[in-house]
């Protein structure tokens, strides 16, 4: 971590090009809360940022113990970044549980602040230490800053009338008030924020601001710290920014759509682990004509969503993987009765409840083939936070103009993830708007536009057009119920045809780096960001890699098999075990390599260059 | 937003009749059935609501009664087991303005689907529901179903089922329906007026229709329908009059306690001792929803009739709302926020 160095003093400052940090504690302690400020700052002095929140399931496991410990990564850089970072330069760890937890990932000569007030020997025992790390030696290999927060703290809070338990719930301020010292940073929007969060109740707003100055005095004054550290901010291209999570350009992007399409949205969901947040923000957005629906199922969820479709609204439901197994038989109705509907999935780990907060890709084969019948539907999946804003509108374009349900594929790491985002002007959005079907005198449910091979959407309120859809097999043109072998033949490859010719509708494979070579990295989803920095690294090394990643995974772009022919090896890394391979390969007949982890956590750029290096090198 | 259920066009009254509900499509359930009866007296009653047909859904799960959409003349969507309620739910979310009827069946309903029953019930969503009860899975060639009667002897249950049934009624009620009503597939003049009460309802409206299954249940009701035994052993609600029933009008219902109790008029009971219906008495409704034959007779007619907000009139409540205080969404405003910064 280490650049050039200012020769000013007190204090000396360290310019850096990038800084990991991470705020570990008891998942009580407001470690998300922390992590949300800090990035906030340093999104508002324009560094380029990435950030990984990682918390427990449990909203309040026992204090102290491994189980609760929570932690939010942040990346911060004066240069363009695309992953959080695979190890910390920095962690903070609120007690002996969150430095147990996390020591292991930072490297030898990282720096470590443990608030040392939280080392006591209930908390070792409860973390598993038999000895102080603190005091064993054990941290030889790391610059450990010990200071005793919770004393210092409710120093600071001296006089206010609150509890010794409410004093120490705002040890979190303190530590960020160190780090905002210790990283050059503002404590102005940090203040702002706490004046406006707090506003009903002084004592509070009083307390979380002492709570932070102490902290940043604490930095200011005395000599523990022999530096501080200066990221400039990054050159990102001209254009308004802000910091976005992928839930938050999700819900954005979805409101954008109906605007884009001239359709009220309605969205029916049901509360699940981590796609909840998309509920919770559609909500909000009322005075957009949005209207939220919290069905008493997941199965509602979906049902209530086809009913809007029917009746003429974009309709959206969003779950994660378990929810969206409970709406298969409802897909497949959609697929049927041909109606358009967005079906998010922000995947996390599998199979059953696996776990909820930890992030996996493996639900693309569910996605693809997860219904009963031949029920063919696009899928769309972003690649980075900002990302999910642009497929939000991509997933509802394509299910408007082809009529057809499309399966929009987030995961855990980009729903939580946040990055800045450049905003886009709405004048510079495009038009997704369909008409309903209004010519009665033409009109066959089962007709098809020529192109497109979409049925007309003729919604109920139509004079003319009554008719009937359902679940039963439609005869083709009429929609009459049909139990006719030819014409479930033809009705099959038509479902099948409409969804494959959207590959005229999608843009190439974006192919960074040259456009032939040894190795061609294929990813999707939000590996994106591990793939791009490996593959920048091994281009620096004179290897002739080339990375692309697929925004449409169903159907393929058009010259994904071109693409796949350029390169001599093909590596698939994916957060899953093997499920994108598998598809490449039975379409294809590449022989691709998967590169497949499942621990709940982002690639390492170290594990993908091994990898790669890997194969370039048995080559040679 | 004001309540936009209703009558599409006002200014124009509508001159529909029976036949303009009926689809093209051939009726294809088994000669006899109880269906028959229950979608004729159906289209008989749509044309008095005056809502033009295209503003008309029918949205059926699956079992016998899911086909009774094909046969309306409207807009129709044959959905999934279990779920018609859900799709019911968002269209009337998406579109209040359409009349929304849900055809299922004792399966579908309460089996499956009772999930969904239950919540559409509280949410007093503005849909008509109509459960045909023919107390077997007829589609499916004859299970038991959840209100078959406990020891009936089904293809599945060859020793006879071991499982309490459900009385539809008692569940609504429950679920706070602001509609529950029961009639019978051959009572033609009494399903008219049950679902003429049950369309001009607002809110969900639960209406259980009793029905044979000549197939697989021949008999369902018979009991206590039959043409012959039916004034004696049924009892018509009527709301304000005194609980009377029996052919000679010499029976009725007294309560004793919180039990009711059946007494002979005359022998020292005045009518002004029986007791009296109201649709707006929830505890009443519930006491009458646990009658059953032979111990007492069967109560038809609505149980239960109150007025509250629907759920579409809460939806477009809470928006207005929402409008008033902020305004008209602006996107650019919802993108561009105040934390936003520039480069350049």
């Amino acid at each position: 971590m280490t650049t050039d160095t200012d020769q000013h003093s007190p204090p000396p400052i360290q310019e850096l090009e990038r800084v990991t940090i991470r705020f570990a504690g008891d998942s009580g302690d407001g470690m998300q809360l922390t992590g949300t400020q800090f990035t906030r700052t340093a999104a508002v002095f324009g560094n380029d940022i990435a950030t990984l929140p990682d918390f427990p399931a449990e909203i309040r496991a026992p204090a102290g113990s491994l189980a609760g410990v929570s932690g939010f990564q942040i990346s911060l850089s004066s240069a363009e970044i695309h992953t959080p970072g695979d190890s910390p330069d920095v962690l903070v760890a609120m007690n002996p549980a969150a430095l147990r937890a996390n020591v292991g990932d930072v490297p030898a000569g990282g720096a470590i602040v443990v608030n040392e007030d939280a080392f006591t020997k209930q908390n070792l025992a409860k973390a598993g230490y038999e000895a102080n790390p603190l005091e064993d030696g054990s941290l030889n290999d790391f610059n450990v800053f010990e200071i005793p927060v919770g004393k210092l703290n409710a120093r600071a809070l001296e006089g206010l009338d609150m509890s010794t338990k409410q004093v120490d719930l705002t040890k979190n301020f303190f530590a960020l008030g160190v780090m905002f010292w210790l990283f050059e940073r503002s404590m102005d929007p940090t203040i702002k924020w706490i004046e406006k969060k707090f506003a009903a109740r002084p004592v509070i707003a009083e307390a979380n601001l002492r709570a932070l100055k102490a902290g940043y005095a604490f930095g200011e004054t005395t000599e523990i710290f022999h530096t501080s550290f200066r990221v400039k901010p990054a050159k990102l291209p001209a254009g308004t920014y802000r910091n976005i999570t992928g839930n938050e350009a999700a819900s954005l992007g979805f409101v954008a759509a109906t605007k884009l399409a001239d359709r009220e949205l309605f969205y029916g969901s049901y509360p699940i682990t981590p796609a909840s947040e998309i509920l919770h923000q559609l909500s909000t957005y009322k005075h957009f004509g949005v209207r939220t629906f919290q069905a008493e199922d997941e199965i509602a969820a979906i049902g209530s969503a086809i009913g809007a479709a029917f009746g003429g609204a974009l309709a959206l439901t969003a779950s994660s993987g378990p929810g969206i197994a409970l709406k298969g038989e409802a897909m497949g109705l959609a697929v049927m009765v041909e109606l358009p509907l967005v079906i998010v999935n922000v995947q996390r780990a599998g199979p059953s409840t696996g776990m909820p907060t930890k992030n996996e890709q493996s639900d693309l084969l569910q996605a693809m083939y997860g219904r009963n019948g031949d029920a063919p539907l696009p899928i769309v999946a972003p690649a980075t936070p900002a990302e999910c804003f642009d497929c939000a509108i991509e997933a509802s374009r394509l299910a408007l103009k082809y009529m057809t349900p499309v399966v929009f594929l987030s995961d855990a790491f980009l729903a939580t993830g946040s990055e800045p985002w450049r905003i886009p002007e709405p004048s510079d959005l495009p038009d997704i708007s369909v008409p309903n079907h209004t010519d009665a005198a033409n009109f066959q449910p089962y007709d098809r536009d020529p192109d497109t091979l979409a049925r007309p959407w003729a919604v109920p309120g139509s004079p003319g057009m009554e008719h009937r859809i359902g679940g039963l097999e439609s005869a083709d043109t009429t929609g009459q119920v049909s139990y006719d072998p030819d014409n479930h033949q033809r009705m099959t490859d038509l479902r099948a045809r409409k969804v494959a010719g959207i590959a005229d509708d999608i843009p190439d494979l974006d192919v960074f780096g040259p456009e032939s070579g040894d190795l061609l990295i294929l990813g999707w989803g939000s590996t994106f960001g591990a793939l791009r920095t490996a593959t920048e690294r091994l281009q620096r090394s004179g290897y002739a890699v080339a990375h692309a990643h697929m925004r449409h995974l169903n159907p393929f772009p058009r010259d994904t098999g071109d693409v796949l022919a350029s390169y001599r090896r093909v590596l698939i890394p994916e957060i899953n075990t093997g499920q994108l391979r598998l598809l490449i390969r039975g379409r294809f007949l590449v022989d691709a390599v998967g590169l497949n982890r499942v621990r709940g956590k982002p690639f390492p750029v170290s594990e993908v260059m091994s990898a790669a290096r890997l194969l370039l090198d048995e080559d040679r | 937003m004001t309540d936009t259920t209703g009558p599409a066009s006002a200014t124009q009254p509508l001159k529909l009749t029976r036949k303009d509900f009926v689809s093209d499509q051939e009726v294809r359930w088994c000669p006899g059935c109880g269906d028959y009866s229950i979608l004729a007296q159906t289209q008989r009653v749509m044309p008095d609501f005056g809502y033009p047909r295209e503003n008309v859904v029918f949205i059926s799960g699956i079992g016998c009664s899911g086909r009774t959409p094909y046969y309306m003349n409207t807009y129709g969507f044959h959905s999934i087991h279990g779920r018609a309620p859900t799709l019911a739910t968002g269209l009337k979310i998406a579109r209040p303005d359409l009349m929304v009827w849900v055809v299922t069946g004792d399966g579908d309903a309460l089996s499956i689907g009772g999930n969904h029953i239950v919540h559409t019930l509280r949410r007093n969503v503005d849909v008509k529901i109509l459960l045909y009860n023919n107390r077997i899975y007829g589609l499916t060639k004859g299970q038991a179903s959840p209100t078959s009667e406990f020891g009936k002897r089904t293809k599945s249950t060859p020793e006879g089922t071991i499982d309490q049934p459900v009385v539809p009624p008692s569940l609504a009620l429950a679920s706070e329906a602001t509609f529950v009503a029961r009639t019978i597939d051959t009572y033609a003049e009494h399903i008219k007026e049950t679902l003429e009460a049950a369309g001009r309802h607002k809110g969900s409206a639960f209406t259980e229709v009793l029905q044979n299954c000549n197939i697989f249940n021949d008999g369902a009701w018979r009991e206590f329908t039959d043409r012959d035994v039916r004034d004696d052993r049924m009892l018509r609600l009527k709301h304000g009059e005194p609980m009377i029933f029996g052919k000679a009008r010499d029976r009725g219902i007294i309560l004793d306690g919180t039990k009711p109790e059946v007494v002979e008029l005359g022998k020292g009971v005045e009518e002004s001792d029986l007791l009296v219906h109201d649709e707006t008495d929830d505890m009443l409704a519930y006491i009458l929803s646990r009658m059953f034959w032979p111990e007492y007779p069967v109560p038809i007619g609505i149980f239960r009739r109150v007025k509250k907000p629907t759920h579409h009139q809460l939806v477009a409540g809470q928006i207005e709302l929402v409008r008033a205080d902020k305004g008209e969404g602006v996107l650019r405003d919802l993108l561009f926020t105040s934390d936003a910064w520039e480069t350049s």
